[in-house]
């Protein structure tokens, strides 16, 4: 789970979990499937990680300790650096106003955990892969939300 | 001179003669027969009648009756040689004869000679009353001489002989005195007789031409007079004919031929009128009478009332004629009727005025409180009747009773009095009287306001008086009513005190279940956060053995990895569902309306349950109308609904098949989705039931299917938010029909 400076082929996913188990899990699916992993606890450090290691999608949890993930989310948004980095809320909170909150920190697609590593993958791909893809913007417009029920 | 004397004589006296009877006319005709007196030594009949011719003459020339008597008696001496005497004449109304002529006769003393009528001692006075002639021979004694009377004669004899006009019972005029001792003859009184006459004619014709001139200034006095009334005088005569009218008369009832029409109309009008007045009644009474004549007044035509007052006159000589004077009574009319009218306004005013006295004294005594009318001196001149019964005593009242009375009368005399001294218009006190009846205290309020004539004189003073026992009395009360009502007041201020401590009290309850109720919400949601996160790593893990991402498993092992998985899957939707409800209850699921087409929808949902399916190894039939178009609605909660539906269709369907169908109704504002399935069915009693929250029919722990008995809870009451419904039809073993019906065009 250390970052890897140099920039390979794959594509870099930074993973912000504050529970091990499901970042390991996801991490190792996602490596798997064939994606470069960064992992981050908190919200303070994915936005390190984010500044370093230039992410092409960002999964962000949104419960988080030291920072949560719609304040990390605002100042991604807010940085020059980070701010055309497609991301994409993932929570195990399923009340309504979550995704409300989510999108207007500025996350450009929603996934309610429990989320079954291969789900995850699909809804990555599905925004990696659009035209145009990694602006933020144009995955707001398109309206990429995606709930796994 | 060709025309004899009698012949004269007859003609100057014409009427005369004409009016003497037969009886008298023998001494006329003796005259003209001239028995002429024959005396020694005279001058011849002839002579004597040519003497009387003269003498005639000279009457006829001389109308003086001195000139005539000296004629007379000149011609006397001359020619029947009688040369002294004296004539007489009594002026009329007189008692006195005056000598008018005398001749022969000596001395001065003749002119003063007077005979009076009222000395019957003269002899001559009975000779000129009673018409004898007399002769008074020469006194031969005393005696003779105290019966002869004075005269010019003296002692000489003398005859006296009355002049009058012969025949005649009228008095005597004149007396003639001639002083001869013979026998007077025929031919002396044929001179006594023409000389009588003519005195006679003389004298009445001065008597005439005096009388003539009297009359006539009398007669223009008499109209100036008549003239200077203003009233209206009118002779008529018996027909009515206008004999004398004065000046006002004249412009009542003449008019020349120059005046207008209208004035000679009114004129011939009023003619008319007075002549039909006067005919009718006037002449009848002699009587005078007095009535009403309307006239017109021929200047303006304007109606005069005049008093007609006619009286009869007789005259021999002009006969009868009415004198009528007419007042103007037009103004009186008018005045009187005025008079009449006030007099009738006064009754009227005074009828009113004793009315309003009535009724201001019905007015008084109705009031209950007492009245008291009081003059400037302070005498009590009207009280009403609650008055009366305060300061009169009563007939056969005990000691007590007037005492009290006595009392009441000089409190209120002194209050009174006080008014009366002090300047104030008006006054209000209080009077401590006493109920002569009870001889309870009575406390009075006395109002008294003074009534000023026009000149600002104290006229009256008019007191009400008030019982104040009652106010007392009810100002006693009102204070008790209101301690009753302050405590009344505390008590309803502690009462709603304690009720909104009461309120306050439920409403921090109703806070707190709120908060209490939001904390189960958020209890739940966290728990269902805690749930998640490690099902969320189990499933994870159990995915990805199953795809081998960690090596290959055994197929036994799959089997079991398998099991994990569904039942993991099973607790998820425990969870999710938990929190539906959860979510529900707190209002936080919002409706989200967007427009979509049914059939996309429903296979959305097929697709979802694509594996069921396809394990149930059950017919899926779908019934959508061709040209159903899109709904507005929450597109998410429909598709749960639907998911719900389908998803317990096929769970309690064996044999057959599941049937989708959409349906409009309501003229296309409602669409019913039905999901029909042939499987167990539900009995009509358990119908209703299958709606309540974890109700499942097989509640034994060992039921035959799995579920949390809170899909079709959830259902129910997301087809509410939508505004819409969930029924069922169900026959058991047959299958059921539930139906979701909402508006094709949902709003929040």
């Amino acid at each position: 789970m250390t970052a890897r400076p140099e920039k390979s082929d794959r594509p870099r996913v930074l993973l912000v979990d504050d529970y091990p188990d499901a970042r390991e899990m996801y991490t190792e699916y996602l490596e798997f499937s064939g994606f470069d992993v960064i992992g981050a606890g908190n919200g303070l450090e994915a936005l390190q990680r984010a500044v370093d290691a230039s992410p092409d999608i960002i999964l962000m949890d949104l419960s988080l300790p030291v920072m949560d993930g719609w304040e990390a989310t605002r100042r991604l948004k807010a940085d020059d650096r980070t701010a055309s980095i497609p991301v994409v809320a993932l929570t195990g909170h399923a009340l309504a106003g979550i995704s409300e909150g989510a999108k207007k920190a500025g996350c450009d697609a929603f996934v309610t955990k429990p989320c079954l590593p291969e789900d995850l993958v699909r809804e990555i791909r599905k925004i990696l892969d659009a035209p145009a893809a990694s602006t933020s913007k144009k995955a707001r417009r398109s309206g990429r939300y995606a709930k796994s029920s | 001179m060709p025309v004899p004397a009698a012949a004269l004589v007859a003609v100057a006296e014409p009427r005369r003669a004409a009016a003497r009877g037969n009886g008298t006319a023998a001494l006329y005709t003796g005259v003209p027969r001239v028995r002429v007196a024959v005396e020694e030594g005279g001058a011849d009949e002839t002579d004597l009648l040519a003497a009387r011719v003269r003498l005639l003459e000279g009457f006829v020339a001389r109308a003086e009756l001195s000139d005539c008597t000296q004629l007379a008696l000149q011609w006397l001496a001359e020619v029947l040689h009688l040369t002294q005497s004296i004539c007489l004449i009594r002026p009329e109304a007189e008692q006195v004869l005056y000598v008018i002529g005398s001749y022969g006769i000596a001395g001065s003393g003749i002119a003063s000679y007077t005979i009076s009528l009222e000395d019957w001692n003269n002899p001559l006075v009975p000779a000129f009353i009673h018409r004898k002639a007399m002769f008074f021979p020469a006194p031969h004694s005393a005696a003779d001489r105290r019966r002869r009377p004075s005269t010019p004669f003296e002692d000489l004899p003398f005859h006296a002989v009355p002049l009058g006009v012969s025949g005649f019972d009228e008095d005597a005029f004149g007396l003639l005195l001639v002083g001869d001792t013979r026998p007077l003859d025929a031919d002396f009184h044929w001179f006594a007789s023409v000389l009588g006459q003519r005195i006679d004619q003389i004298l009445r014709q001065q008597a005439l031409t005096e009388g003539d001139r009297r009359q006539g200034r009398e007669r223009s006095l008499l109209y100036s007079i008549i003239n200077a009334v203003t009233d209206p005088i009118l002779l008529t005569d018996t027909e009515g004919r206008l004999l004398i009218a004065n000046a006002r008369a004249l412009t009542l009832f003449t008019a020349s031929e120059e005046e207008s029409e209208g004035r000679r109309g009114a004129v011939r009008m009023n003619n008319m009128l007075l002549s039909s007045a006067l005919s009718s009644k006037a002449i009848e009474e002699t009587a005078a009478t007095r009535r009403e004549l309307l006239l017109v007044n021929p200047v303006d035509g304007s109606d005069l009332v005049f008093e007609l007052l006619s009286t009869v006159t007789e005259d021999p000589r002009q006969g009868s004629g009415v004198v009528s004077i007419l007042r103007n009574v037009t103004d009186l009319r008018r005045a009187s009727e005025e008079i009449e009218d006030n007099y009738r306004k006064m009754r009227i005013a005074e009828v009113q005025a004793r009315a309003e006295s009535d009724r201001l004294n019905l007015i008084i005594d109705s009031v209950a409180d007492p009245i008291v009318v009081t003059d400037a001196g302070g005498a009590t001149s009207l009280m009403n009747e609650p008055s009366e019964r305060l300061f009169t005593i009563p007939m056969y009242a005990s000691e007590i009773e007037q005492r009290w009375v006595q009392t009441n009368d000089a409190h209120f005399s002194s209050f009174i009095a006080g008014m009366l001294v002090s300047a104030d218009q008006r006054r209000v006190g209080e009077i401590g009287l006493v109920d002569p009846k009870t001889g309870e205290a009575m406390p009075v309020e006395a109002i008294a306001g003074k009534i000023l004539s026009e000149h600002g004189e104290l006229t009256a003073v008019v007191t009400i008086l008030h019982d104040r026992r009652e106010a007392i009395e009810k100002a006693r009360l009102y204070e008790q009513l209101k301690q009753a009502s302050d405590e009344l007041e505390r008590k309803i201020q502690a009462a709603t005190a304690d009720i909104a401590q009461q309120n306050e009290l439920l409403r921090r309850q109703a806070i707190e279940l709120e908060q209490a109720s939001a904390l189960k919400s958020q209890f739940l949601a966290n728990m269902s956060h805690e749930f998640r996160t490690p099902l969320n790593a189990m499933l994870g893990y159990t995915s990805m053995l199953l795809q081998g991402v960690a090596g290959a498993v055994e197929p036994a092992v799959k089997r079991q990895l398998a099991r994990i998985e569904s039942n993991g899957r099973h607790l998820l939707t425990i969870i999710n569902e938990i929190l539906d409800i959860s979510r529900i209850e707190a209002g936080r699921m919002p409706l989200q309306l967007s427009t979509f087409r049914v059939p996309d929808l429903v296979g959305e949902v097929k697709a979802e349950l694509e594996p069921i399916i396809l394990r149930s190894k059950l017919a899926i039939t779908l019934d959508l109308p061709k040209d159903l178009k899109p709904i507005t609605s929450d597109r998410q909660k429909v598709k749960q609904i639907l998911l719900n539906l389908l998803t317990n269709a096929l769970k309690f369907t064996h044999h057959g098949g599941v049937t989708i169908a959409a349906r409009l109704a309501a003229r296309d504002r409602r669409l019913s989705l039905s999901v029909t399935d042939t499987g167990i069915g539900i009995a009509p009693a358990d119908q209703e039931r299958v709606f309540e929250d974890f109700r499942q029919l097989d509640n034994s722990p060992t039921r035959a299917y799995g579920g949390t008995g809170l899909g079709l809870s959830i259902c129910r009451r997301l087809a509410q938010m939508l505004d819409g419904e969930i029924t069922v039809q169900s026959q058991v073993a047959k299958g059921s029909t539930f139906t979701l019906t909402l508006p094709t065009k949902g709003r929040k």
